[in-house]
């Protein structure tokens, strides 16, 4: 079986994180980039099935120079090989630029059974990517899942939502994305870490990937103006003496909010 | 004037009412055009509540497909009726099934997608709040029919009644193997609470409560201010709470007139998913406890004591009236 994780590296969404103020993207020079952890759970499902199956997994990481770390992770966690797609026309990407240059990389992967990617990333991510990525390829898409089973050239799924829980069911080859609760991902070992420094990973551009996309276009969106939001500061603060829940019941009186 | 494209939200029965919310705000840009996805007969029994909410036009995609595969209908009723009408603009409830129709939309149309909007004047301009509530941001689309995707309770529904002619969309079969077939469907309990993203009030608990059978003091709480009742994803992860209720980065953001937080710390993540919220009040035992910096009002003290009397204070007065 060839599995294909998409990953991507995040600023750690631990720290405060900022806009630039030239061009409304992401401040990637001030942030600590981590391997988005919704990711190592995706990474984490394909590996689960290498362990009943015969499977080789690559890692697909577009990002600049620094997502060969989130890639590298992915490889120490156990993954076979890597994708990075890295060109300075991408940046700033918008949606669809990022989901048609990642099935254009998918694409380059002979018999592609299954496709994994995290349900929705970190950094603000429209929580869309895979299902794009899905109708490109024309895979079903499998989305939001929480449960997965791999069987008999199908898959079969458990989605969440808001609106509750679903079951999916479609064939081989399938795109699945995967929600936080699926799984607890490894850690990578010593000799993983060992390695994966060996382990190849090829860098691509937009012209190995889209010879001919005549037009390009990097996003079809304009940022007129990014205010950053004055922060909140703490108001009344009472200790409980036995009576702040009557106190609370007050002040939300008086705020008309009761 | 253009017409502006909806996807209606709905039960098979009823509208939701992020629908009626798009279709107040679509009336900025253009002539409300309901589009409904479902099962032959859907649009007829939807079609009153539509009209009166200011659809100007209903168009239906009926088939038997269309509740059996996720997503893909309703892609393909909107490029369909995107091709038919030309419209000024696309707009989708952001639930987790409206983002990933948007998206694919957009990609089929090669068009712009904003997503997450809590506002949009009549240029098309959109308002968006990003990284957790520490940016807002104002964009556009700069290529193709803008496709928007619009944050439930950002708007108020407006009733706008008039005549809606029907239109039908022809939906085509869709192709088992690259759509993924729904077996089987377990309905989250609407029960009796507004839903979290929609609610004026929100309650949430967190590693705090203690326990699933704690949660039961966060529920009286949030009944007695006719609230939701939310989640931190320590406690649903300890199996406290189901995930559909979790509030933050990886969760819900909400923004109600009132959060209370009982027992959350208020990790960068938590704050990530209710920060905009207009007033905060926070019951935690530690005086460090970074919620309690940002809370309009806080309580430092034991949330079993604390909670419990404000519920018995607020019934008291609701009883008064
Ligand atoms: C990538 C990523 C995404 C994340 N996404 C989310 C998210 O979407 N939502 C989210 O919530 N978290 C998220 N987190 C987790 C977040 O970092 C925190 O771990 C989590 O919010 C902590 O939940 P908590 O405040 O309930 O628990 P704790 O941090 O353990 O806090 C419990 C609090 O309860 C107080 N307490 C205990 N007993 C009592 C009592 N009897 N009375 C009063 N107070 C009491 C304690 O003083 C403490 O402050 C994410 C983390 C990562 C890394
Ligand atoms: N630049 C990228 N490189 C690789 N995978 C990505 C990238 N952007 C998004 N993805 C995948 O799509 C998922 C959801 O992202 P998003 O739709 O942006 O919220 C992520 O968890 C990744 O699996």
């Amino acid at each position: 079986m060839n599995i294909v994780v998409l990953v991507k590296q995040v600023p750690d969404s631990g720290a405060e994180r900022t806009l630039s103020r030239t061009d409304h993207t992401l401040d990637r020079a001030g942030a600590e980039l981590v391997l988005d952890e919704i990711n190592e759970r995706a990474a984490e499902e394909a590996l689960r099935l290498k362990e009943t199956a015969d499977a080789h997994i690559t890692v697909v990481s577009m990002g600049p120079d620094s997502a060969l770390d989130a890639i590298r992770k992915v490889l120490a966690m156990g993954a076979d090989r890597g994708i990075h797609i890295c060109d300075d026309r991408l940046h700033g990407a918008d949606l669809l630029t990022t989901a048609k240059v990642l099935a254009a990389a998918v694409r380059t992967v002979a018999d592609v059974d299954l496709v994994l990617a995290g349900d929705a990333a970190t950094d603000g991510g429209a929580s869309a990517v895979p299902a794009v990525v899905a109708d490109l390829l024309a895979l079903p898409q499998v989305t939001h899942v929480r449960q997965l089973d791999v069987d008999a050239g199908r898959v079969r799924a458990l989605r969440e939502t808001e609106n509750g829980q679903t079951t999916l069911d479609a064939p081989l080859p399938a795109l699945v994305s995967v929600t936080e609760k699926i799984n607890e991902p490894r850690y990578p070992s010593f000799k993983g870490i060992m390695a994966a420094k060996k382990k190849p990973v090829d860098t691509v551009g937009l012209d190995d990937l889209l010879p001919d996309a005549d037009g390009f276009l990097v996003s079809r969106t304009r940022v007129v103006e990014a205010v950053p939001r004055p922060p909140r500061a703490a108001g009344t603060r009472i200790a409980d003496d036995g009576s702040a829940g009557r106190q609370l019941a007050a002040y939300l009186i008086a705020q008309k909010l009761v | 004037m253009p017409e502006v494209l909806v996807l209606v939200d709905h039960d098979g029965e009823h509208v939701n009412k992020s629908t009626y919310e798009l279709l107040a705000v679509a009336r900025r840009l253009g002539d409300p055009g309901a589009v409904v996805v479902g099962t032959p007969g859907t649009a007829t029994r939807l079609m009153e509540s539509l009209a009166r909410y200011g659809a100007t036009s209903v168009h239906a995609a009926e088939s038997k497909d269309a509740a059996e595969f996720l997503v893909t209908p309703a892609v393909d009723a909107l490029e369909l009726a995107v091709r038919d009408t030309s419209p000024a603009a696309v707009l989708v409830s952001a639930t987790t099934d409206g983002r990933e129709v948007a998206a694919r939309l957009a990609a089929r149309l090669g068009a712009g997608l904003l997503i997450d909007a809590v506002d949009l004047d009549s240029s098309g301009v959109v308002t968006q709040i990003v990284f957790g509530g520490s940016y807002t941001v104002r964009s556009q689309v700069t290529h193709g029919i803008p496709v928007i995707t619009v944050r439930p309770g950002a708007f108020e529904p407006e009733e706008h009644p008039g005549e809606a002619v029907e239109r039908t969309i022809t939906l085509p079969v869709v192709d088992p193997a690259t759509s993924a077939r729904v077996t089987d469907r377990r309905t989250a309990p609407a029960g009796d609470r507004p839903g979290l993203t929609e609610a004026t009030v929100v309650v949430s608990g967190g590693r705090g409560v203690g326990g699933a059978d704690g949660f039961e003091l966060v529920e009286q709480l949030a009944d007695a201010l006719g609230g939701a009742v939310g989640a931190s994803r320590a406690a649903v992860d300890a199996g406290y709470y189901p995930h559909r209720f979790q509030v933050g980065q990886t969760g819900k953001t909400v923004s109600p007139q009132l959060y209370i937080a009982l027992g959350i710390s208020g990790a960068i993540q938590h704050l990530a998913g209710m920060q905009t919220s207009k007033t905060i009040v926070a019951v935690n035992k530690d005086p460090e406890a970074p919620i309690l910096d940002l809370a309009d009002y806080g309580v430092v003290g034991d949330l079993f004591a604390v909670a419990p009397q404000l519920t018995r204070e607020v019934a008291a007065r609701r009883a008064v009236g």
